[in-house]
């Protein structure tokens, strides 16, 4: 049914009433179990859900997208999605203050997720803030395919930084880095990654945080000519591709740069296709401009 | 007994009156994943362009209270690989389409007109004359009785006489009784109200408009009530002309409205947002709706409001 050139949604996806099963805070986020049907079997790391916020009787008209952390089935065969929210707006501070046994409107699993090559490889997984959700359920799949797993992750504090022990048991190594010093290394995660890059002779950059910050490994990705999968976040209506605002320049196969869904085409996409900008001009070159 | 739940809209016949709106369902293949396309009057399809299009740059889209700003830009592939892809993909689901076009000069809408004059499986042409987001503001055809008629009785000319012309307006006008009186006489044969209203939202952080190209369509349920009475104001002036209706419709009471107000059809749009089966949803909330009332038929709903006065005078 799907054809050529037409990028579908998941086929997989579903909407679906979901239970909140437990609403924990970790530092500054709040790591959220939902109760889901099988589609948890299908999502893949960097795949994301957009749930319903503010009830029915919302002034909120539109959903809001989270990359999952991790999606699971438990034993009695329960589907469930992890999700790592940061209260920041009105709809995430709503998310994280229903209870358990709540319910929520939520479509999953969404968009693209993270290539992941047939040969054991030396990765690095690079995340901003809340952007290191996606990564551990990530290492995880990586370790299991016998690869070297470095991680870094940055934020602007201590309290930022999203670093569960379970999660961290697939990493060789973690570099922290925050702005102020308050943990790790101060500085920004650019400022320690060519370092990791040369002493583990890196082949293939995974990152997920602020637009910035993949654009500033965009740029040492290609210095050093290795591959770099980035989520990107660019704010979406829908989720579902039809109201054309998550838009980024990306070149496509037949040689054009086109303004491409990240909600379809992405979240997680190729760093070295897509034309960084923040001049809120659409870049020269780009198809139909 | 049950309900006629069927409706006529500029001589066409469709099985129910809700359509999804232009720009809100692309031309439908991600919401087929959802629902079957026919389970609904009509698709209407996102306007299409001569050319391809890029549309405008990011941020794109603000929320707002009840709605959104949004300032696409009518990104799009053009006509013709429109007609290459999307038309035969929509014909093969059975779904009825409803096309919407929209021009930055009049030869721009001859031009689109001829390119679909004989074209197969289309119920019906909307004619969007009122996106907010083109370059010159100034310049939107629905802004001036004149333009507006130019702009339709181009259509008209070249689209030949077998395929229905809806011209969509804007609500951002002085008096839209003689913008829809005017593209009525250029042989539009229906109307579809409204198109987003211009808006703007500032984000009080960076101090500078949140939108890119600073302006946007607002839509959303905020903009319903300014829906309802362009779709009024027009059914009184205009009777038996027409009307597709929409603007914040997000639940079958909604709908309700704006088919009491005047309109013979309803369009699903910013709900799909939220909502990608906000639109059979609507449907089927009105079917109910329309049943409770005692209705036999949809189509003696339409324009129900109107009939205040003269009830009253019984009193």
């Amino acid at each position: 049914m799907a054809r050529e050139g037409w990028a579908m949604i998941n086929p997989k996806a579903e909407q679906i009433t979901s239970e909140i099963l437990s609403n924990k805070k970790v530092g500054s986020y709040n790591h959220m179990v939902f109760a889901v049907t099988d589609l948890a079997a299908h999502a893949r790391p960097g795949n994301f859900v957009a749930i319903a916020v503010g009830g029915p009787a919302s002034s909120m008209v539109l959903r809001r997208a989270f990359a999952i952390y991790r999606s699971s089935i438990r034993a009695d065969g329960q589907g469930l999605l992890e999700l790592v929210v940061a209260a920041s707006g009105a709809g995430s501070t709503w998310l994280t203050s229903q209870k358990v046994g709540d319910t929520v409107d939520l479509i999953a699993p969404l968009g693209t997720s993270f290539g992941i090559p047939t040969e054991p490889v030396r990765s690095l997984l690079i995340g901003g803030g809340y952007g290191s959700a996606p990564l551990f359920a990530l290492a995880e799949t990586l370790k299991a395919r016998g690869c070297r797993v470095d991680m870094v992750l940055g934020a602007s504090t201590a309290a930022k930084i999203y670093a569960p022990l379970e999660g961290k048991r697939s990493v060789s190594s973690l570099t922290i880095t925050t702005d102020d010093g308050s943990a790790g290394v101060q500085g920004r995660v650019s400022d320690v990654i060519p370092r990791i890059i040369k002493d583990n002779d890196v082949e293939i950059i995974y990152s997920c945080g602020p637009m910035a910050m993949l654009e500033a490994i965009t740029k040492i990705a290609d210095s050093f000519d290795v591959l770099h999968q980035c989520s990107v976040e660019e704010s979406m209506a829908c989720g579902i591709g039809v109201c054309m605002t998550c838009v980024l320049p990306v070149l496509q196969d037949d040689g054009t740069i086109r303004m491409t869904r990240t909600c379809i085409d992405g979240p997680v996409m190729d760093g070295s296709k897509v034309t960084w900008t923040t001049s809120r001009e659409i870049p020269e070159g780009v198809w139909g401009k | 007994m049950s309900l006629d739940f069927s409706t006529s809209l500029a001589g066409r016949r469709f099985p129910n009156p809700i359509f999804t709106a232009s720009g809100c369902a692309g031309s439908g293949k991600e919401l087929s994943q959802f629902f079957d396309l026919t389970d609904l009057g009509a698709i209407v399809t996102k306007s299409i362009m001569i050319k391809p299009r890029s549309g405008r740059a990011t941020p794109r889209m603000a929320e707002t209270p009840s709605g959104m700003l949004n300032s696409i830009g009518l990104q799009g592939p053009g006509i013709d690989l429109f007609l290459e892809n999307d038309i035969p993909w929509l014909r093969d689901q059975g779904a009825r389409i409803i096309v919407s076009i929209a021009g930055e000069s009049v030869e721009d809408y001859a031009v689109l007109a001829r390119k679909l004059r004989h074209v197969s499986g289309i119920s019906a042409l909307e004619v969007n004359i009122s996106c907010p987001n083109v370059e010159n503001r100034g310049q939107v055809f629905a802004c001036d009785p004149a333009t507006a008629a130019d702009a339709i009785s181009t259509v008209r000319r070249n689209i030949g006489g077998e395929l229905p012309i809806i011209a969509k307006l804007s609500p951002d006008v002085t008096d839209i009784v003689s913008i829809a009186t005017s593209v009525v006489s250029a042989g539009a044969d229906g109307l579809a109200l409204i198109n987003t209203l211009l808006g703007m939202v500032i984000d009080t952080s960076s101090m500078r408009p949140k939108l890119s190209q600073k302006t946007g369509g607002l839509s959303g349920p905020a903009i319903r009530p300014v829906a309802v009475r362009a779709i009024y104001q027009v059914h009184a002036a205009l009777p038996k002309v027409p009307i597709l209706g929409m603007g914040g419709v997000a639940c079958g009471r909604d709908a309700l409205e704006l088919v009491l107000a005047g309109a013979s059809a309803v369009s699903v749009g910013t709900a799909t947002f939220g909502d990608p089966t906000a639109s059979i949803r609507v449907k089927n909330e009105l079917e109910v709706l329309c049943e409770q009332r005692g209705f036999n038929s949809f189509s003696d709903l339409v324009g129900y409001a109107h009939r205040a006065e003269e009830a009253n005078e019984h009193e």
